[in-house]
């Protein structure tokens, strides 16, 4: 990549994720917003953070046509963990630690 | 337990947001590790971490420019991976939108996954804040994970290639996320709007420029805001 290159896409980006950031925070200001769109609201982080996820875990094996069974096992325990005990360092935890006994036995 | 003050709210911040250093620093540092190995200099990883500050977006550009995408093709990308931000800032300006613009200006800058998703918790959870004890909450959520933030980006890019090829760091995004998430499924529609979004995905992963992550998390929060309607009408 040339540098031209690079700083063309680095400054875009910081720019453009400055103002997808800025948009309602500084723009909206104090007017109220409607209740159709506060209903959505409440549901941005349940809905985009598995969207992102999912095709990571569903898609992760070298090929990248399925799942790696390591990954989707830590997967599904990191959730499971984080809904019954409430605790994000728990998931962590539980997650990073099948995925690592998953490499060291399966090598 | 309230948060009254701004000076107690700001270190209730720093506090909860500790756990997610933890999350921050290995993708600042694989970050700062992945742009050496593609052959950017120290200024030029530094200046990307503290321009952009967000993971996804950031290896989604390096990884197009690594396979000399246009360079329209690699912005418009990497901005869709951060979409999501937009979503945040419209979901944080009802409780943070009376602040002065000078805080706003750099509350916009510092938003980020960990902030967005301690803050909106908190605020939900304790409407009585006053709009500078959340400010204050806030900016002490920031204030730890960003300087790991920029210290991780660093020691990725002074350690560079040095780490070993085995270890699955980049698995530490989706397992962060999910761990994030996994605790909000609070109720039925949060459950709802998640399934949705899980189903939706899979058949949209093949939208090209990252926008099937906007399609399925747009169906998911559609599916969870009706199946609020729809219990509310129940009850």
């Amino acid at each position: 990549m040339s540098t031209l290159t690079l700083w063309t896409v680095i400054i875009s980006l910081g720019v453009g994720s400055f103002l997808l950031r800025f948009s309602f925070l500084g723009l909206v200001g104090d007017r109220p917003l409607p209740p159709w769109l506060l209903r959505h609201l409440r549901y941005t982080a349940v809905a985009i953070l598995p969207a992102m996820v999912t095709p990571l875990v569903a898609f992760s094996n070298e090929a990248g046509t399925g799942p790696e069974p390591g990954r989707l096992l830590a997967a599904l325990v990191a959730v499971g963990v984080g809904m019954k005990t409430k605790n994000v360092l728990a998931s962590i935890g539980s997650g990073a630690v099948v995925l690592t006994l998953y490499i060291l036995i399966m090598g | 337990m309230s948060t009254t003050t701004t000076k107690t709210a700001f270190w209730r911040g720093v506090r909860d947001s500790a756990p997610f250093t933890l999350v921050a620093g290995p993708f600042a540092l694989l970050f700062g590790v992945l742009a050496t190995e593609a052959g950017l200099n120290l200024f030029e990883v530094m200046t990307f971490s503290l321009a952009v500050i967000a993971g996804a977006a950031q290896f989604t550009a390096l990884q197009l420019m690594q396979e000399n995408a246009p360079t329209v093709v690699v912005i418009i990308s990497a901005l869709a991976v951060n979409l999501r931000v937009a979503m945040y800032s419209a979901a944080l300006t009802p409780y943070l939108g009376r602040a002065p613009m000078w805080q706003r200006v750099f509350a916009a800058y510092l938003l980020v996954d960990q902030s967005y998703a301690l803050s909106h918790q908190k605020f939900e959870a304790e409407p009585a804040m006053t709009v500078p004890a959340r400010m204050a909450y806030y900016m002490g959520t920031c204030m730890l994970v960003m300087t790991v933030w920029y210290g991780a980006s660093l020691a990725g890019a002074l350690i560079g290639s040095a780490l070993p090829p085995q270890i699955p760091i980049d698995f530490a995004l989706p397992i962060a996320f999910l761990a994030m998430v996994a605790p909000a499924m609070r109720t039925l529609p949060h459950v709802i709007a998640a399934f949705t979004a899980v189903v939706v995905s899979l058949f949209a992963a093949a939208v090209p420029w990252s926008l099937g992550l906007i399609i399925a998390g747009g169906a998911g929060m559609i599916a969870g805001a009706q199946a609020e309607l729809w219990m509310e009408r129940r009850a």
